[in-house]
């Protein structure tokens, strides 16, 4: 494959010296920094920019969302599957607030994005000019870095920062807002890759004398758990990971965030920890003698009761953000380091073990958990259709191999727990936010970033109605997207808790739902099927999988199925209830 | 419960726009209120340094300065109890002239506390203390009855009892760290 570079320097890219616009710096600065796709919105403020984009449009492939919000959610997705930056352009005022939580999102899942504002020209800064926002003063809080850019000079170089500081360390979204007389200004092109900057300290060197103790730790450790955060998937030490577990004998829990960081089918899997996670990894976590947690914060839907959690283990906390360590919990060693550099040299001072009787423990557990919980689900004989079938049977089709993309709620997490996923980067979800309609932009975004695999977007008819809209991205795009929408006609999540602790007083979470399928295939020419019998339920799975384009396949399930297990909120991990 | 003590934040950081609202904003996220704040230059060219005050068990400021500490633009944040800095405020009063020139009072005051006259007209009198906060404030009541016209009292500056120079403390920081991963 050519590199952007390559494909452009074929054309044109300037030679150093010639005068350009700094619209034309900021199309040459993405290709410098080896973009190759855009998600974005046009307006006013930005027009410039998408005029120079038009000359380069073979490069730089733009996807034109429905909602600024659905372009940052792709842009996260894109980001999550590739491990690269993605990149979002929009308009000043409206088309920047549009973005907020797009960037929040990102920022609480460490994912790097660099977004685009336009803004009104530098000299009508601060007089509330038409569409002017303050956009830097808006997205401080939920950006890693921001910036305003007033002349078309500054523009190369605070590309080259923008995508440094949004890739490195603890990656996270970077805005730039752009005024139009920056866009419109002259430069002599010159373009310098951002290697450091003298007030930000990315990688800490990992301490060996830390490592050690780690090692000491683990070496003597007879019931050790370990605990895979999304820094896995960041730091792409999967077969790092892999590495140290199979030769110390650790059983591994993967957050909902670090799914497909490690092999669902494999023997040392134990499933996922946490609030809806499974029965074993939070039982043991107040079980194991070592808890080893790479690339994860503690998140309180993790651990549950904080004075609860743990207290009889030692642990190792491996983690890039030095903010984190001692945050939510304290742990006995911590190392501040990339986890794959964390990993590849703790693992030779890590003895061969094996933990044959611990690790069976899990599967007792996991059969306990099985039995109750995890079969009724999947071969429910009831005559409504359960959630937890419909993700076991499309699991099973895919052979675990697809993209999985999920909006938020119940749904969210019957997928995390029911699909087996076999490949690294194949998991897109809402997490530390829990923003309901990322699931539609995320599907596009995926499908984007990887046209060869299958993406399945799981939805909740709730969600799926919060950026709907993107059905029109998917249709123009011509993007084979599976979505499955299963149509409990409730926010089923709130439902449940209603049900729990409310007294089932269901307020305000019925959903009287539009015919989901015509919106789909009347208007805008999407295959779909709709479908309320389990019989026509395999039959309709192979049709989506079989066509060739994009498909919705809308499932009516069961109105008031509750998610078991669950760690009710502020409850410790030892007690999850069932039913 | 973890007692609530006065800690001194000093940052060192870029001179850069924006920076000031990030930093409070890690203080107003976790609604605590900044008692005082002073930035300035410092002698190395182009490092800004605050000094923040604020009142907090040391458990949450250990936190919170790993989260300054996280920012981009920010080189080096410490914290400090009150008696590892050497610290003062600077403390402007504004009475009527006419109340010195009463009794000889207002000047007794001023040797008392002090403090200095900087500035005598024949609306107002203008009178200077530096020292901590009680010192300032004791002068402040004192001065009141005598019809206090104007009042400021200016944010912490402090220097640090610990020899070790942030130079050498960013040296560390830049010999720890790899600047990319590849
Ligand atoms: C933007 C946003 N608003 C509200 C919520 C609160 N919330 C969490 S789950 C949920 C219900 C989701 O319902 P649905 O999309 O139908 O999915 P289900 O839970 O039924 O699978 C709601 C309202 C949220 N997470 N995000």
């Amino acid at each position: 494959m050519k590199t952007n570079e390559e494909k452009t320097a074929g054309k044109e890219l300037p030679a150093e010296g010639t005068v350009i616009t700094g619209s034309e710096a900021l199309i040459f600065s993405l290709l410098k920094e080896n973009a190759d796709t855009i998600f974005g919105y046009p307006g006013g403020a930005i027009m410039p920019v998408y005029d120079a984009l038009f000359d380069y449009r073979d490069q730089l492939n733009h996807v034109l969302v429905r909602h600024e919000q659905g372009a940052a959610h792709a842009a996260e997705s894109y980001a999550k599957i590739l491990g690269k930056t993605g990149v979002v352009l929009v308009t000043s005022g409206p088309g920047a607030t549009n973005l907020v939580t797009g960037l929040a999102n990102a920022m609480i899942d460490s994912v790097p994005m660099v977004a685009f504002s336009g803004q009104v020209s530098s000299n009508l800064l601060g007089t509330d000019a038409f569409q002017e926002t303050d956009v830097i003063g808006i997205t401080m809080p939920v950006t890693k870095w921001n910036y305003q850019i007033t002349s078309a000079e500054e523009i190369p170089e605070i590309v080259a920062k923008a995508f440094y500081i949004a890739s490195t360390g603890r990656p996270g979204p970077v805005m730039i807002d752009i005024t139009k007389d920056a866009q419109f200004g002259k430069i002599k092109w010159h373009y310098e890759k951002c290697r450091r900057i003298r007030s930000y300290f990315p990688y800490p060197k990992v301490q060996m004398d830390k490592v050690e103790k780690a090692a000491h730790l683990i070496n003597k450790a007879q019931k050790p758990l370990l605990i895979a955060g999304r820094g896995i998937l960041i730091s792409k030490a999967e077969e790092e990971l892999m590495n140290l577990v199979t030769k110390a004998d650790i059983p591994v829990t993967t957050t909902l965030l670090g799914l497909s960081s490690f092999p669902v089918d494999h023997p040392l899997n134990v499933g996922m920890p946490g609030m809806h996670g499974n029965m074993a990894p939070n039982i043991k976590t107040n079980e194991c003698d070592l808890l080893i947690a790479i690339g994860m914060r503690f998140d309180d839907r993790i651990t549950g009761r904080l004075d609860d959690y743990a207290n009889q283990a030692k642990i190792i906390h491996i983690e890039i953000d030095h903010s984190e360590i001692g945050k939510n919990v304290t742990s006995d060693v911590a190392i501040v380091a990339d986890a794959k550099d964390a990993l590849s040299r703790l693992l030779p001072l890590v003895k061969e073990n094996d933990h044959k009787e611990w690790v069976e423990s899990f599967r007792k557990e996991y059969k306990k958990e099985y039995e109750k919980v995890i079969k009724p689900a999947r071969e429910s004989k009831g005559l409504d259709i359960k959630m937890d079938e419909v993700v076991h049977l499309i699991s099973d089709k895919t052979d675990g191999q697809a993209i999985v993309v999920t909006d938020v709620g119940q749904h969210q997490m019957v997928v995390a727990r029911n699909y087996c996923f076999k490949q690294a980067r194949s998991f897109v979800t809402s997490g530390g936010l829990g923003t309901m309609g990322f699931g539609l932009p995320a599907a596009v975004g995926a499908k984007v970033a990887r046209p060869d695999r299958v993406v399945l977007g799981f939805a909740g008819d709730g969600g799926f109605q919060m950026t709907i809209q993107e059905l029109g991205t998917i249709a123009q795009h011509k993007l084979p997207v599976k979505m499955i929408l299963l149509n409990n006609s409730f926010l089923g999540m709130v439902r449940q808790w209603q049900d729990m602790f409310f007294d089932k007083r269901y307020s305000f979470t019925e959903l009287a739902n539009p015919a989901f399928t015509k919106i789909a295939s009347e208007g805008y020419g999407i295959a779909s099927r709709y479908i309320e019998k389990r019989e026509d339920l395999e039959k309709a799975v192979d049709e989506m999988l079989d066509t060739e384009g994009p498909f919705l396949l809308e499932v009516k399930v069961m109105k008031e199925q509750n998610v078991f297990p669950m760690v009710p909120a502020g409850a410790s991990v030892s007690h999850m209830v069932t039913e | 419960m973890e007692k609530i003590k006065e800690f001194t934040i000093k940052v060192y950081s870029e001179n850069n726009i924006g920076l000031l609202n990030r930093l409070t904003i890690i203080f107003t996220r976790r609604k605590i209120n900044i008692e005082s704040l002073t930035t300035s230059e410092y002698h190395i060219p182009g490092v800004h340094s605050f000094t923040i005050v604020v009142n907090s068990t040391e458990t949450m400021i250990r936190k919170i300065i790993s989260q300054i500490q996280k920012l981009v633009d920010v080189m080096k944040a410490f914290y400090y109890h009150s008696d590892e800095i050497i610290y003062q405020e600077i403390a402007l009063y504004k009475v009527p002239t006419s109340a010195l020139l009463e009794s000889n009072e207002i000047e007794n005051l001023v040797r008392r506390y002090n403090a200095r006259i900087l500035e005598v007209t024949p609306e107002y009198t203008a009178i200077e203390k530096t020292g901590h906060k009680e010192d300032t404030q004791e002068l402040l009541e004192k001065l009141k009855p005598f019809g206090l016209l104007e009042f400021v009292r200016s944010g912490r500056v402090a220097i640090t009892k610990p020899m070790k120079e942030l130079a050498v403390h960013l040296q560390e920081l830049e010999e720890a760290t790899n600047y990319t991963n590849d």
